[in-house]
């Protein structure tokens, strides 16, 4: 039974545990770094655009590091401009989340063999949590790596301590 | 003026073989015209301010490797005579330089940092050449035939 449901029983009081009720809080407001990095950032604003409107899932897309909670890497990452996301990511405050958008990211794309300026995949660089095939994907990709992103912090506990 | 005009009124003024003019005009794509990387630079002013010709614009300035020689390609039109002609030099690899046309189309600023950054050719005279796409620590030239990628930039691994 998801937290709505508690929420219309007799009085106003909604049982649940502290972990879902924080996950719920955090997946339902993923605010998300405000940087494109190639043609995979135009199909990124499509998604935030009206037609899928990414913002019905909570995300905001914000222009500084320290108030978002998912970067996403939407194009080619070059040599010049990976210190620059690793340096972004760093500035990020935990918990933070990294979808890696589209071939290039993913592991160098068409650049893969010949681009000498490309960093072949952004795994190299930072951790990645959701990897969305496509060349560019199309927002509803996007979006389907959005919810696996939410399904990922939905069975996350911050509460529990984490092994060593 | 068709290209023909154009070459012959470029010999008419340079008439010294030390200008090295050279042409290809019925090259498939572009007629083009060979000339001395020593003396671009004054045929590049002529081009330009004389009156039959008026070159006013530098539509595009390219770098070439033809193993064992760079080239730089000059795409030039005119607005006002409604023509167009492509100059090329051609210079040694091992001492690529050619004389900078930035104080004649300004357009040739980037443009030449472009070609030095990709293919090592050093623009003499140019006010400001330094690399302008890839980062300043950054070793080689690229597009250069015989360019080998490095295995490691700042710590992290290039080839796939």
């Amino acid at each position: 039974m998801g937290l709505l449901d508690k929420q219309f029983d007799s009085s106003n009081i909604v049982v649940t545990s502290l972990d879902n009720l924080l996950n719920w809080a955090r997946l339902s407001s993923l605010w998300q770094m405000q940087f494109g990095l190639a043609c995979c950032a135009i199909e990124m604003m499509a998604a935030s655009a009206s037609n899928f409107d990414m913002m019905r899932f909570g995300v905001i897309p914000r222009a500084t590091p320290r108030q978002c909670d998912v970067m996403i890497v939407s194009g080619t990452v070059t040599l010049k401009m990976a210190s620059r996301i690793k340096r972004l990511y760093d500035q990020m405050a935990e918990p933070r989340y990294v979808i890696s958008m589209g071939s290039c990211s993913n592991c160098g794309g068409p650049y893969w063999e010949h681009g000498y300026h490309v960093l072949k995949g952004v795994d190299r660089v930072i951790p990645v949590d959701v990897y969305v095939p496509g060349c560019p994907p199309r927002p509803e990709a996007l979006l389907e790596g959005l919810i696996k992103l939410q399904e990922k912090v939905r069975h996350e506990s911050l509460v529990k301590k984490k092994s060593a | 003026m068709s290209p023909q005009e154009i070459l012959e009124r470029l010999t008419a003024n340079f008439p010294d073989s030390a200008f090295g003019i050279e042409a290809k005009l019925d090259a498939p794509v572009d007629p083009w015209i060979k000339v001395s990387p020593q003396h671009i630079i004054g045929i590049a002013q002529f081009l330009r301010d004389d009156d039959e010709l008026q070159f006013d614009f530098l539509s595009s300035l390219s770098g070439v490797d033809l193993k064992g020689k760079l080239s730089v390609i000059y795409h030039l039109s005119s607005l006002v005579k409604k023509h167009k002609i492509t100059i090329r030099v051609e210079v040694p690899t091992e001492a690529p330089e050619v004389q900078s046309v930035e104080s004649i189309w300004k357009t040739a600023n980037w443009h030449e940092r472009e070609a030095f950054d990709l293919f090592g050719i050093r623009f003499t005279g140019h006010p400001d050449l330094r690399r302008i796409l890839l980062p300043y620590d950054w070793e080689g030239y690229p597009l250069r035939k015989d360019y080998q990628v490095p295995e490691f930039y700042n710590g992290m691994r290039v080839p796939y």
